[in-house]
């Protein structure tokens, strides 16, 4: 028979029409199911070059020291966790992109990936549509309540609750409020205004510079004239560098008017120097000299992965201990049942210790229970850790509105 | 009130003085041989690297420093403009095209050798703190950055208007033909001028990595500021150069101070368009390139 063009697209048709319609036909077949030949995919989708690239990069490599840690510990019920790296080159459309491939192409069950907000947004439709979920461990802004990610880095009530009432009583009530010109920044500062207002605290000054901003004379002017008691500062990235060494320059004292931020981690303060970032204070739920034993751990293991002058930070620890709670979810499935929809349901209500202590996710919000702590940075570059929280602080993606609530049905509003 | 001013004023010179320390090379560079060149901000970022494998390395702090970056950063200007930008001197649309590519390999260059995270240039620990001046206290660094851009500038301004190069450098620019043909060999020239604004730039970049960032991107941002300084001042015009730099960081520190940065970029910008859509040739030239 010949096969001319229009036959071949008839039958082609036909052939996809058949696939389309009768999927359950396929899916039982074990070479397309997600976990297949003792092999568990899933993909890790952090930028390895572009602007984001550097600390991506850490991000990427604590999530396949994680992978490979559940692997050398016998697997998911003897099942290897696969992973397949895309770099999605910090571009919030690559994202998308390399999303859509990891998802549909290599059938992952699960992808790790992003840092910045941009960026989740980005990918949020393909696994909403596709019914999949990302793993997303950076500390943002809250307000989302999506069924396909788990978050398991802080939102704004975990870093602020403890921190604010306790820099007011220390420091003084007179706050400037500095951040980058992004959505993150403006709604931290939201919450922290919120929280200002009923401690009695007066804000004199809210402000945003264009991200990648690196001249910070007129700000350090401002501060040098209204002496604010505190700078509560959620500048992020190089930005973040380019402000600490000014106001060092500038001969400005952190002893009266600290800077507190959210975003000023290991890595930022080994790129401006122990003395410019020393006496400021930053709150986040895990700090590289925090003392236990798992941390301990953690550290060792990744500085002997990666290099003896690799650090460990607040984004860094969340993609390591989420990839043992992915672990631990699909170890309750047995194998023909690990996909999204039960893994979700599984790793609802887990519990486990990670370096920053014992963190559990929540059901109803898929974010995470963690541990706030209050560090001052130190000359030497590292941290001390002044306070920890309590108890575990519950997540409240939309503690800043009232009338919405993050539930398991999804956002609810009164 | 009036400490306020005076502070303002003494940082709008602050943030004039990075401008033109790092326009300055550029200028030289576009005024005489015309190309436009957009690895401009890659040469600084050579010449904060510089600094940083220096002293990390070879234990050599900044003030030490400076010369030996100059002239690394010039000799690796030399060989692009032997390479590359001599062959481009009369497409000046080619030459924006392979500036930019030795833009983004020298990127990619300096993220593959010394690596993608921030690096850290260590401020010269005398002039870690604040001085007095005029009455209001100030970064004793930024001082420092401002006499040295002043001295760079005298520098210039007497290599091209006092030695014999510089005269063999504006006959060139005047007419590289008949130049040529009273014995001046306009290559060497060119490629002279061209390892020396990129030497400049590399000193820009030693000069502002201990109070900025270094990473191998840094440079976008600074091509930028350099290009409006060089539009705004117009072409060929030292002079105009300096007093471009001057507006642009009085107009950026009083704008940023009395509403904020943000607003500050976006006015400065609007206001250079404004000004290029009435007056192209810039605001201190007389001649509109051809």
């Amino acid at each position: 028979m010949k096969i001319n063009r229009r036959s071949f697209v008839k039958g082609s048709i036909a052939a996809g029409a058949f696939t389309a319609g009768f999927p359950h036909i396929w899916i039982k077949d074990s070479s397309l199911a997600y976990a297949a030949g003792g092999e568990i995919k899933v993909g890790v989708l952090f930028s390895l070059t572009g602007t984001t690239g550097i600390i991506e990069e850490s991000l990427n490599k604590a999530t396949i020291m994680a992978i490979e840690e559940v692997n050398a510990a016998g697997g998911i019920n003897g099942m290897k966790i696969v992973p397949v790296v895309e770099d999605p080159a910090s571009d919030p459309a690559t994202f998308a992109e390399k999303a859509r491939k990891l998802v549909l192409g290599d059938k992952c069950v699960s992808v790790f990936g992003s840092y910045t907000s941009a960026s989740r947004k980005a990918v949020l439709p393909v696994f909403e549509k596709r019914n999949n979920l990302y793993w997303y461990p950076t500390l943002y802004e809250g307000r989302e309540c999506s069924k396909n990610v788990i978050y398991t880095g802080a939102v704004p009530n975990q870093q602020q609750d403890e921190f604010v009432p306790w820099l007011v009583k220390k420091f003084g009530k007179r706050w400037s409020l500095i951040g980058s010109n992004y959505i993150y920044p403006k709604e931290e500062n939201n919450y922290c205004k919120k929280l200002l207002a009923g401690l009695g605290c007066e804000v004199i000054r809210e402000e945003y510079v264009p991200l990648g901003h690196s001249e910070f004379s007129s700000v350090v002017n401002k501060f040098r004239s209204e002496k604010p008691d505190v700078i509560f500062s959620t500048v992020v990235g190089d930005s973040v560098v380019a402000l600490h060494r000014q106001y060092r320059a500038a001969g400005l004292n952190p002893d009266t008017m600290p800077m507190a931020s959210l975003t000023t981690s290991e890595n930022e303060v080994a790129a401006m120097g122990g003395d410019a970032a020393a006496g400021h204070f930053t709150s986040a739920p895990y700090f590289q000299v925090w003392d236990s034993p798992e941390n301990h751990k953690f550290v060792d293991a990744y500085r002997s992965r990666w290099g003896a002058d690799k650090v460990t930070h607040f984004v860094s620890e969340p993609c390591y201990f989420q990839v043992k709670m992915f672990a631990e979810a699909c170890s309750k499935l047995a194998a023909s049942d690990i996909n999204p929809n039960n893994i979700r349901e599984a790793v609802k209500g887990v519990e486990m210790m990670a370096p920053q202590g014992k963190v559990r996710l929540d059901g109803p919000t898929l974010h995470t229970y963690l541990w706030p702590k209050i560090g001052v940075c130190k000359s030497d570059g590292q941290f001390e850790i002044l306070k920890q929280s309590p108890t575990w602080l519950a997540p409240v993606p939309y503690k800043a509105y009232e009338n919405q609530i993050c539930t398991e049905q999804g956002l609810q509003e009164s | 009130m009036s400490e306020i001013i005076i502070s303002q004023v003494i940082t709008g010179l602050s943030i004039g003085s990075i401008l033109l320390l790092v326009a300055l090379g550029l200028a030289i560079i576009y005024g005489t041989t015309g190309v436009i060149n957009l690895a401009h901000g890659e040469f600084v970022m050579l010449g904060a690297y510089s600094a940083w494998a220096l002293q990390k390395y070879l234990n050599v702090g900044l003030f030490e420093g400076l010369i030996l970056i100059f002239i690394i950063v010039a000799f690796i200007g030399f060989i692009v403009e032997r390479v590359v930008i001599r062959h481009l001197y009369d497409r000046p649309l080619d030459t924006i095209l392979a500036t930019w590519g030795v833009g983004i390999m020298a990127q990619q260059i300096i993220r593959l050798t010394a690596g993608g995270e921030l690096r850290y240039v260590q401020m010269p620990p005398s002039l870690g703190s604040s001085i007095s001046v005029l009455g209001v206290e100030t970064s004793a660094f930024r001082m420092f950055v401002l006499v040295v851009t002043a001295a760079l500038f005298g520098v210039t301004w007497y290599l091209m208007y006092r030695t014999n190069i510089g005269m063999k450098l504006r006959a060139i620019t005047q007419n590289r033909e008949m130049a040529s043909s009273f014995g001046i060999n306009s290559n060497k020239i060119y490629s002279l001028t061209f390892a020396y604004g990129c030497g400049l730039a590399g000193l820009a970049g030693a000069l502002v990595s201990p109070l900025k960032s270094v990473s191998p991107e840094m440079g976008t941002t600074y091509v930028v500021d350099a290009f409006m300084v060089v539009v705004l001042g117009g072409v060929e015009s030292l002079l105009g150069t300096v007093a471009s730099s001057i507006i642009l960081g009085e107009l950026n520190g009083f704008l940023a101070f009395f509403s904020n940065d943000t607003m500050a970029k976006a006015i400065v910008f609007l206001a250079i368009v404004v000004l290029i859509r009435f007056r192209p040739q810039g605001l201190f030239s007389s001649k509109i390139r051809g």
